[in-house]
């Protein structure tokens, strides 16, 4: 299946890059050659350092060691001036962020031709342009409105917008990061075919994953990275999952497996909920879990999750329906009440609503309860009493920190989630949401959220787990539902589901089509 | 009844609104330039002040009126600069930094005043710029004298909206200010410098800012006072929201405010002894609130607006 | 190119060190203006230093300059430490003055530990109520508080001025716009003979002590940093995100109102629309030399104080203009503004560009 052969000419090499953030080595002697026509996985875990090593090709940051060459027009390799994302593009490099870099007030069309023209330009060339993209757009299939503005694409199509930039500017290296991560699989297979097309045309294309399957499915080479280094670098004809698994890992993989379990009564319904309008809005939603179930919520990012959450955490109050909990009606319930309720919440962007950073650890711990008679008396703190718990739900949960003194910002996202995770779960609350409570970590720190998650429906309690990542929701869900444009399908047993099935209702297909 | 109608029906009352509304003109262009690239800059009421303070003396020093305006405009430009290094390179508290470049522009201003001119007791005047005679335009019955009877730094003005218009919707530049104040990730994955595009925005734009300062001292009066601006550069941040960072909007925000200000001013001589003063000289700031009470819901603020960019952190 | 790199918690001496660095780093930028001027720098500076604390009536004029400082400094300083931007410490300063010459020059008699607290209490609720209106408009309605409070510090002094050329206007005032007297039992006291250092500086440290001890030890204060450092995860939380906002804007008008009733009913005795020489602003100031810590303002509001006293007795010794005191404190605002960001980070200059704190 691999067009190219190791007789194409190499378009891009990496020589020796290393790059360290104080202590952490995110790089080190990283060496890859990318040859014209190749679409080259670059396949690791979090944190292995890939959009790292891609950052430095597209000059976002600078490497400690090692340098980049380019194809030059005089069929030799040449140094690219490290740190300049404007270097980078004048060699033929584009690359397509995992979050789109797109000015969501311009059209496709200025998005595009944005830092194409010279500054100093008294008119900017739109028609010659739009003539220019409307051949790419037929080529390569890539199809999108030009004249709309960026805010009102989809995902697809904003994703579609990004590769036009490059190939706008003729790129000859087009580099993707995570490019399915927002994708449903039907979109990704649609994604894949048209790299295979451009890459047929002479494009060289770096595609970084973490998804073992795509990776094996639409790449000719794969270059594995772990903590950083490359540990393997293999035409995909010779590497199966499993290998590869393990070498992105580094060692045996063992998946937790969630015993049976037994589900209990009711215990939270959403019922008939509708919010507002708007992109992200919910349309009757009915969600029924019980007690001692995780139920998975899939679906693929901004179809509603995001108001899903809120409404649940009380930050938002729906339109129409209600919201009950053992019989209680919180429909018009606040955080705090449903905090009170018993209900923890895992928040989807853990930095953002997750802590408090100028704050300490043990403030941050308390940060739910501070009115709670635990934590004052007459309105004042009781900062003895504050530290000595906060030490320890430290050695409980395994937060590694200095002490329960130091702002919380200066930990890692894993154990910022731990603190999380200890503040909401150790009240022993009858219903848990959590976020994509495993994005961004590492596989130690998933795997602690994944047993902290399992902990509290051994206990009895109800677990909500809404993810994009279908590997996550099979392991732990016992029911999956789908969100879609809003709309959450029927929850099922997780059982009777297969990805192939989860990834056409991601896209909006009825169970009755995917049948 | 019939004297309200009248106010709004003599050509007087609207030249008058078009002078007023002059110097907000530069200052709302000048904000929302800067606000567009995405930083605000509260350093507008001293750069007002600035460009007064500088136009004015050196149009007294010899310069020349044109002089006196380039000489206004550079000034802004400084304490544009010292602004756009401190909240963009440095990415320090814009709130913060604009309010002490106000207070260091203004109090430079007036320390460089008292010293060339110590102990004057009547400020000394400057003969000032005065109404253009346009032949045919200024002769016409009504419109004549309501428009085109007005001082070249008012057209000036008129011509800083179409030209801004222009750059910001039409050219290379334009679409990467607006870019950068929505997403710098975008201007910088594109190849362009986030930091030249904001810093350049924040000097033109504060450029502009004194011209209305420069205005005050060499259109509307002919000498420099303590006090003279007011108010107008909070104003002028107020009016930007108002209209919603687009330059017709802008102008036909300042336009409205001075056909307000001229009418009460007018107003207040027919009802002026049932009414103290103070309450017509309130209308303005008043007036800037419920603006900004009537726009606050629908606010379409620049995505970016006082959040500094870090390279290589997305 | 500059690199960042975030620092940890900064040790005490650290955080005293800088701003101090940074007042000295202004006084040597003032330098500039003044050589134009025509000064001998070290001798205007050893005026300076005459004028604030070359002796017993020198410094008490000091610390009298100071007493409306430090309350107009915790104004912002509690204000800031929320994330309320609060503006119009002038405004408010002089709605706290005007309840305070309504309730004491007649409106109310009787013996002083009554119209005292009557007084002071009066003032704090006029200069809390002023925010109230921009606190309530930015949560109820995303307005802007920079702006809205900016433009109120305008309207409120149009308003005194109103006040004190109608009803409020002293009929034996000589036509002068300003107010009544204020009744001796209403007066705060004298803390010194033939000196003018008047009891609300003991109301400025109380006030300073009771801010700090709200913030550190109180469940509010608890709310007020949460909220200012991240709303978002404190409504996540479930904390009082709108309550916290309007309790930090009630206190910090409340503590410019205070700065009012000082200048009236401890110095002046009547008021007039000339009361202020821009506390409000120079309080702005103030919090910022201080870092927004409480105890910090009493600190940075001595300094600012001796610069516009000192500069005032330097102006009537060499005729220089006294806006050389304003530029200086302006100075002080930016070099603190940049030494904030030592304190916060690590500052590298390395060879080639490079920034960046996070690895994937």
């Amino acid at each position: 299946m691999a067009p190219s052969g190791s007789d194409a000419p190499v378009m891009l090499r990496l020589d020796g890059i290393t790059k360290r953030f104080g202590s952490l080595t995110a790089n080190g002697d990283v060496s890859l050659d990318l040859r014209r026509g190749e679409i080259l996985a670059l396949l690791g875990e979090n944190g292995a350092g890939k959009t790292t090593l891609m950052n430095i090709l597209f000059g976002h940051y600078v490497a400690d060691e090692g340098k980049v060459l380019v194809a030059s027009s005089s069929d030799g390799l040449e140094d690219l001036e490290p740190g300049s994302p404007h270097a980078a593009l004048e060699a033929g490099i584009g690359m397509v962020h995992q979050h789109f870099t797109l000015a969501e007030n311009l059209t496709a069309l200025d998005n595009i031709l944005l830092g194409t023209e010279a500054l100093s330009t008294l008119r900017s060339a739109r028609a010659p342009a739009r003539k220019k993209l409307e051949d790419l757009m037929d080529r390569s299939g890539l199809t999108v409105n030009l004249d709309t503005r960026a805010s009102l694409l989809s995902v697809g199509e904003k994703q579609r917008v990004e590769i036009l930039k490059a190939l706008y500017r003729d790129a000859r290296v087009l580099v993707l990061d995570e490019p399915t991560a927002v994708l449903t699989p039907q979109e990704s297979e649609t994604l894949f075919e048209t790299l295979n097309k451009l890459a047929n045309d002479g494009l060289a294309i770096i595609f970084i994953s973490h998804k073992l399957a795509e990776v094996v499915a639409s790449s000719h080479r794969i270059a594995v990275l772990r903590g950083g280094r490359k540990v393997a670098d293999l035409p995909t004809s010779e590497c199966d999952q499993r290998q590869l698994a393990e070498l992105m890992v580094g060692h045996e993989v063992t998946e937790i497996i969630r015993d049976g379990g037994t589900p209990g009564e009711p215990l939270f319904v959403l019922n008939n909920i509708s919010t507002g309008a708007g992109r992200d809005a919910l349309h009757n939603v009915f969600l029924e879990l019980k007690a001692g179930e995780i139920l998975g919520i899939a679906g693929v990012s901004g179809n509603g999750q995001t108001v899903l959450a809120k409404v649940i955490s009380g930050l938002e109050h729906p339109a129409e329906g209600s919201v009950t909990l053992e019989g209680t009606d919180l429909s018009r319930a606040d955080a705090r009440t449903m905090i009170d309720a018993g209900l923890a919440r895992i928040p989807e962007d853990r930095h953002h609503d997750g802590i408090v950073g100028a704050m300490s650890v043990s403030e941050n711990l308390a940060l739910e309860s501070i009115r709670g008679p635990e934590n004052q008396r007459y309105g004042l703190l009781r900062f003895t009493d504050m530290r000595e718990r906060a030490r320890k739900a430290i050695s409980a949960y395994d937060i590694r920190c200095q002490s329960e003194d130091s702002p919380a910002r200066l930990l890692s996202g894993g154990n910022i989630q731990k603190i999380v995770l200890a503040r909401t779960l150790e009240t022993e609350p009858h219903v848990v949401l959590a976020a994509q409570p495993s994005r961004g970590l590492d596989v130690g720190a998933t795997s602690d959220v994944h047993r902290r998650l399992l902990d509290a429906r051994a206990r009895g309690a109800g677990v909500i787990l809404i993810s994009e990542d279908l590997d996550e929701l099979m392991r732990l869900s016992d029911r999956i539902a789908v969100i879609h444009r809003g709309h959450l399908s029927s929850a099922e047993s997780t059982e009777t589901l297969d990805r192939g099935t989860l990834g056409l209702r991601m896209a909006g297909h009825s169970g009755e089509d995917a049948a | 009844m019939s004297d309200i109608i009248e106010i709004l029906l003599s050509a007087n009352f609207w030249a008058a609104a078009l002078r007023i509304a002059t110097p907000l003109i530069f200052g709302v262009i000048g904000a929302l330039i800067c606000e567009r690239a995405g930083v605000l800059n509260l350093g507008i009421e001293g750069i007002f002040t600035a460009g007064a303070m500088a136009g004015w003396m050196a149009v007294w020093l010899g310069a020349g009126l044109w002089g006196g305006v380039m000489v206004a405009a550079i000034a802004g430009g400084f304490f544009g600069l010292i602004h756009a290094i401190l909240t963009v390179p440095l990415g320090l508290s814009q709130h913060v930094s604009g309010i002490g470049v106000t207070l260091f522009a203004t109090s430079l201003s007036y320390f460089i005043y008292r010293t060339a001119l110590p102990e004057v007791s009547s400020p000394p005047r400057i003969e000032a710029f005065q109404p253009l005679d346009i032949p045919g335009l200024s002769d016409l019955p009504f419109i004549g004298p309501a428009l085109f009877q007005q001082t070249p730094m008012t057209f000036l003005a008129l011509f800083l909206v179409v030209v801004t218009a222009y750059v910001l919707y039409r050219t290379p530049l334009g679409l990467a200010i607006q870019a950068v104040g929505d997403n710098p990730s975008a201007v910088e994955s594109q190849g362009l410098s986030v930091y030249g595009l904001r810093i350049g925005a924040i000097v033109a734009g504060s450029a502009a800012m004194a011209l209305g300062g420069a205005f005050l001292t060499m259109s509307a009066f002919d000498a420099f006072f303590f006090g003279m601006v007011n108010g107008r550069g909070w104003i002028c941040i107020a009016l930007t929201v108002f209209a919603s960072w687009r330059p017709g909007k802008a102008l036909i925000g300042a336009l409205l405010f001075g056909a307000f200000d001229a009418f009460q001013v007018r107003l207040q001589t027919e009802v002026g002894s049932f009414i103290p003063g103070q309450v017509f000289l309130m209308m303005p700031y008043l007036l800037s609130i419920a603006a900004l009470i009537f726009v606050a819901r629908k606010a379409d603020y620049p995505r970016a607006l006082l959040v500094p960019y870090f390279r290589g952190q997305r | 190119m500059i690199r960042f790199e975030p620092r940890g918690p900064a040790p005490v001496f650290r955080l005293i060190l800088f701003p101090v660095l940074a007042a000295i780093a202004a006084l040597i930028l003032a330098a500039i203006p003044m050589l134009f001027a025509g000064l001998s720098v070290f001798e205007a500076y050893g005026l300076m230093v005459k004028g604030a604390f070359g002796s017993m009536f020198a410094f008490t004029e000091m610390l009298t300059r100071a007493t409306p400082l430090i309350l107009t400094g915790l104004a912002a300083a509690v204000a800031f430490r929320a994330k309320l931007w609060n503006i119009g410490a002038e405004g408010q300063l002089y709605a706290g003055a005007l309840a305070a010459v309504a309730i004491g020059t007649g409106f109310l008699s009787g013996p002083s530990y009554i119209l005292i607290p009557a007084v002071v209490l009066a003032g704090a609720v006029a200069g809390g109520l002023v925010m109230l209106g921009p606190t309530l408009l930015k949560t109820k309605l995303g307005v802007d508080e920079v702006v809205t409070t900016l433009l109120l510090n305008f309207v409120i002094l149009l308003f005194v001025q109103m006040m004190l050329e109608g009803p409020m206007k002293d009929p034996m005032g000589m036509g002068w716009p300003q107010s009544e007297p204020i009744l001796d039992e209403a007066a705060l006291p004298k803390l010194m003979a033939r000196m003018r250092i008047h009891g609300g500086l003991i109301i400025a440290l109380i006030a300073s002590l009771g801010v700090y001890f709200l913030l550190k030890r109180t469940v509010w204060g608890f709310e007020i940093r949460a909220v200012g450092e991240n709303a978002s995860a404190a409504k996540h939380a479930g904390m009082p995100v709108t309550a916290t906002f309007v309790r930090v804007g009630l206190l910090s008008g409340a503590l410019a109102g205070l700065a009012g009733v000082g200048e009236v009913a401890g110095l002046k005795g009547y008021l007039t629309a000339d009361l202020s020489p821009g506390f409000g602003y120079s309080g702005i100031v103030v919090a910022m030399l201080a870092g927004l810590s409480p105890i910090g303002v009493v600190f940075a509001a001595l300094f600012i104080a001796s610069i516009f006293v000192g500069a005032d007795s330097m102006s009537r010794a060499t005729g220089v203009s006294n806006y050389l005191a304003d530029l200086i404190v302006a100075l002080s605002l930016l070099c603190v503004l940049v030494s904030g960001l030592f304190l916060r980070f690590k500052i590298k200059f390395v060879g080639v560009k490079a920034a960046g704190e996070a690895a994937e």
